[in-house]
């Protein structure tokens, strides 16, 4: 039988970023915070040290770091019809595994969604009518404005350091920021990294043609800089080796050189490794959660964990497989449309242009997570929708991360995989390839949904998650035309060869080449139960006392990277939970 | 880090040399420390293939990354013998990978690898039919067959025209991922001898130090590629 522990005031499942920061601003409130991790205890000191963890076999290609589908994965489907086959290794999408989560081994693009992209539903309907939004679509409004986040985003800004250059100081449009952000009321903690020579090309071709490049904001630290929490960065050394890795020199923001090091010396915070969260346990009114159910694997028991505030922080797929798991909210069935945990999930549509120039030297070796010049000329809110017949938009980079040659080496079109034409090839282009790349919006749709599988189980005996997504027309629109404005760019720049790879009419979702970890919905947030999962303070709208952080609560993905908006979200929550809920427990709405 | 058999350390060197030759050895080409070689690649005891299955990753990787034109080859890097300790350790048991059933090896390839076998044991069943499948065509196993029937053999393998069951028919990219890691991957995994590979597509290894050469614009990164156990190119 499970063995109960002592009661605490706030358990957090899973502690990556939004569970650092939960944890501490709880512990700040003088509460008793506990935080359960499934995975290992990890600090830069040892786990990221120079050089064992400049690994690219170990922790770029055999995921080191990241989650192992033996412990944890979920089965996949195209669609509704067909069976879902488990995601046996990874490859799609690198959830993250062990203190620090997906937060140590990201890239660090850390953007602000556009205003309009919070009220998706309302701008499109206002600015192009509710006719052109297709059938199956399932947008729909956040119910917190950029306005109301902005001061969110800002802090979660200051807490990672980004490195950018503002391009709207309180609606003053700044010369070399990005003209088509939202309104900021600071210019960013930190000055832009430096450009690596290929964004600079892509930078002055995009300027040739009347586009308004920018420094993608980024959490790889240009200076020094001590954050709220007295945490420290140091600058950046373009090691080269930065997403799937972690930083070797306290320069990228991470839980544990943003918020850990502080976390750890508050007297009223806990955590435990090794300690998978199996189910929230309801009390018996049902209007609240009573705890939390987890595997120690410490001692190979089961523990139940008394707590009056649940803090879901676990990833958001993890996030959405907990709330299933533990009959939170009604799940989803995508037949009548009712329900909702697991509605709405969403992925990124990415593609991409590679350039190679026989005369010029990259060195891509000389790299970091999210240095890159990018527009936002085709942003969401820059796009005549009705005219172009898609709803949503990209943001344009031209820039790397690396030149890992296992991963990160590519040969021009036409190259044989193998043989002397493959070797012959790698060695005359590894220097002399840069990639200009979409990053864009997915929207939501009625039959794009997270449910249980009805077949595989877990190592617990748990069912796994089900995902059923695939591509839609309208995003492949999107990205067909993110094709055109970059191909017309990239010809500009006059490469010997050029190489495109974008999803096309008929693309299938292809959970074996690696996309992006940007897994979003699921959980979503709103003001209308019917269609969320939590309300605009991110609480449960079953279980007052349940939280549920991180981009599950995404209504359809922005065309950013998530971590920005999650992050902004969860201080957000805090603020809800620090002035409002704490004094009063209830139903915030 | 323990020093690797067969490699030369610097460590071990420095031990060996009264710190006078040892300073005068810093003047000597970094080449000279790979001198001290490694016993040759055919005298290598695999630890996870059989002798017949070590000759055919040894023929198959001498085409993957041929020895002809620029840039060194699978042998001369040693490849095959990162293959072996791959299948040896976690990725040939799947040791991370979720392996229950029920299973569905011939399903859609955009659901990814759905095979009941790991990717050791998949080496293991396909080698013999590919064998066969050479001897039947060819009248000659795959290490006999001159370098341009290995080549159409290795085309058919990859094309799905040699009949393998489904749960067979990741094979070919398996060694042909294998045998690229094994080029690219650090040394201390037993391929990419002598950093060879890293050299010739100007890779620096495991500098991870660059910040004055962001800004040096089309010119060429000066240093030698080091690797994790701390040897020099
Ligand atoms: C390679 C890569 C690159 C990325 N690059 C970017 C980028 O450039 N920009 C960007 O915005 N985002 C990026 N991301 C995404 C980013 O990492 C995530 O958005 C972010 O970490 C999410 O924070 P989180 O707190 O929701 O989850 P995480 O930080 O992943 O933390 C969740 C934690 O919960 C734990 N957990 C899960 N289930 C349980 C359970 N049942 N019990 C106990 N613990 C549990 C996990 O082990 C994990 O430690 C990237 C991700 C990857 C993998
Ligand atoms: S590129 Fe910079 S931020 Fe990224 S891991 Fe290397 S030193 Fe750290």
């Amino acid at each position: 039988m499970a063995r109960t522990d002592p009661k605490k005031d706030v358990v957090i499942i899973g502690l990556g970023w939004t569970g650092a920061i939960l944890g501490m601003e709880m512990a700040k409130e003088g509460l008793e915070v506990l935080a359960l991790e499934r995975g290992e205890d990890r600090d830069t000191i040892p786990d990221f040290q120079y050089p064992g963890v400049i690994d690219e076999l170990k922790y770029a290609i055999r995921y080191g770091f990241m989650q192992k589908p033996r412990n944890s994965t979920l089965t996949i489907r195209h669609g509704v019809n067909d069976t879902a086959l488990p995601y046996r290794h990874l490859g799609s999408f690198l959830p993250g595994n062990g203190v620090g989560g997906a937060g140590i081994h990201w890239n660090g693009q850390t953007w602000r969604t556009q205003p309009a992209e919070l009220r998706l539903k309302s701008y499109v309907e206002e600015n192009f009518g509710a006719d052109i939004i297709p059938e199956d679509m399932q947008i729909q409004d956040w119910g917190v404005t950029y306005e109301e986040l902005e001061p969110y985003y800002d802090r979660f800004e200051k807490l990672l350091g980004i490195s950018g250059k503002a391009g709207n100081l309180n609606g003053e449009i700044q010369e070399g920021g990005n003209p088509f952000e939202g309104p900021r009321s600071n210019e960013y903690p930190n000055p832009p990294l430096a450009n690596t020579y290929d964004s600079e090309l892509f930078a002055e071709a995009a300027r040739k043609k009347g586009l308004h490049p920018f420094p993608r904001p980024a959490a790889n630290a240009s200076r020094a800089y001590t954050n709220e929490y007295d945490m420290q960065l140091g600058p950046c050394n373009y090691c080269g080796f930065c997403e799937r890795f972690g930083c070797l020199n306290y320069s990228k923001a991470s839980p544990q050189t943003c918020v850990l090091g502080a976390l750890k010396r508050m007297p009223n915070f806990s955590y435990k490794t090794k300690a998978e969260v199996l189910k929230i346990e309801k009390a018996a009114d049902g209007k609240t959660a009573k705890g939390v159910t987890y595997f120690d694997d410490n001692t190979g028991e089961e523990v139940f964990q008394p707590a009056d505030l649940v803090l879901v922080c676990a990833y958001s797929l993890h996030n959405v497989h907990l709330l299933l798991l533990s009959e939170i909210g009604q799940p989803y069935d995508p037949a009548t449309g009712e329900g909702v945990v697991g509605r709405n999930y969403c992925y990124q549509m990415t593609g991409g242009t590679s350039l190679y120039f026989k005369d010029k030297k990259f060195n891509p070796f000389i790299g970091t997570g999210a240095e890159g010049m990018s527009i936002d000329d085709y942003s969401i809110s820059q796009i005549d929708f009705a005219k172009e017949g898609f709803i949503g938009g990209s943001y344009i980079t031209g820039g790397h991360t690396g030149g890992r040659p296992i991963g990160q080496l590519s040969t021009p079109p036409g190259t044989p995989k193998w043989g002397k034409g493959w070797k012959e090839a790698a060695g005359a282009w590894y220097n002399h390839k840069m990639s200009i790349g979409s990053h864009g919006s997915n929207m939501s749709y009625r039959d794009c949904y997270l449910d249980l599988d009805p077949t595989y189980k877990d190592t617990h005996g748990r069912p796994l998650m089900r995902m059923t997504f695939n591509w839609k027309p309208n995003d492949i629109k999107m990205t067909q035309f993110m094709k055109g404005k970059i191909e017309d760019v990239a010809a500009s720049m006059n490469p010997d060869q050029m190489a495109s790879g974008y999803k096309k009419e008929g693309s299938q979702y292809d959970t074996t080449v690696y996309q992006s970890t940007h897994n979003v919905g699921g959980a979503v947030m709103g003001t209308d139960p019917k269609t969320s999962v939590i309300n605009r303070y991110l609480q449960s709208w079953d279980c007052h006392n349940v939280f549920v952080m991180g981009a599950s609560a995404f209504p359809q993905n922005t065309q950013y990277n998530p971590t920005g908006p999650l992050g902004a979200l969860a201080y957000w929550a805090v603020d809800a939970l620090r002035n409002d809920y704490l004094k009063n427990p209830r139903p915030l709405m | 880090m323990s020093d690797l058999p067969g490699r030369p350390s610097r460590r071990g060197f420095l031990k060996g040399s009264a710190a006078g030759a040892a300073l005068a050895a810093v003047a000597v080409s970094a080449q000279a420390q790979t001198k001290e070689e490694l016993p040759p690649l055919e005298q290598y005891k695999p630890s996870y293939f059989t002798p017949e299955e070590f000759a055919f990753i040894m023929a198959a990787c001498d085409r993957l990354i041929p020895a002809d034109g620029d840039g060194p080859g699978a042998l001369e890097t040693r490849v095959p013998v990162f293959i072996d300790r791959q299948l040896e350790g976690d990725f040939g048991k799947a040791a991370d990978w979720y392996m229950e059933g029920p299973f569905q090896p011939d399903a859609d390839p955009l659901l990814g690898y759905q095979s009941p076998l790991t990717p050791a044991q998949v080496y293991r069943a396909a080698i013999p039919v590919f064998e066969q499948w050479c001897q039947d065509q060819h009248g000659k196993g795959f290490a006999d067959l001159d370098a341009q029937t290995q080549d159409a053999a290795l085309s058919a393998l990859e094309k799905g025209n040699v009949p393998l069951k489904p749960e067979l028919r990741d094979f070919f990219a398996f060694i042909l991922q294998n045998t690229k890691e094994g080029y690219f991957a650090d040394p201390m995994y037993g391929g990419n001898h002598g950093m060879k590979a890293w050299t010739y597509v100007g890779f620096p290894g495991a500098r991870g130090a660059y910040t004055e050469w962001v800004s040096r614009f089309n010119e060429t990164y000066p240093l030698s590629a080091v690797d994790i156990a701390g040897e020099r190119a």
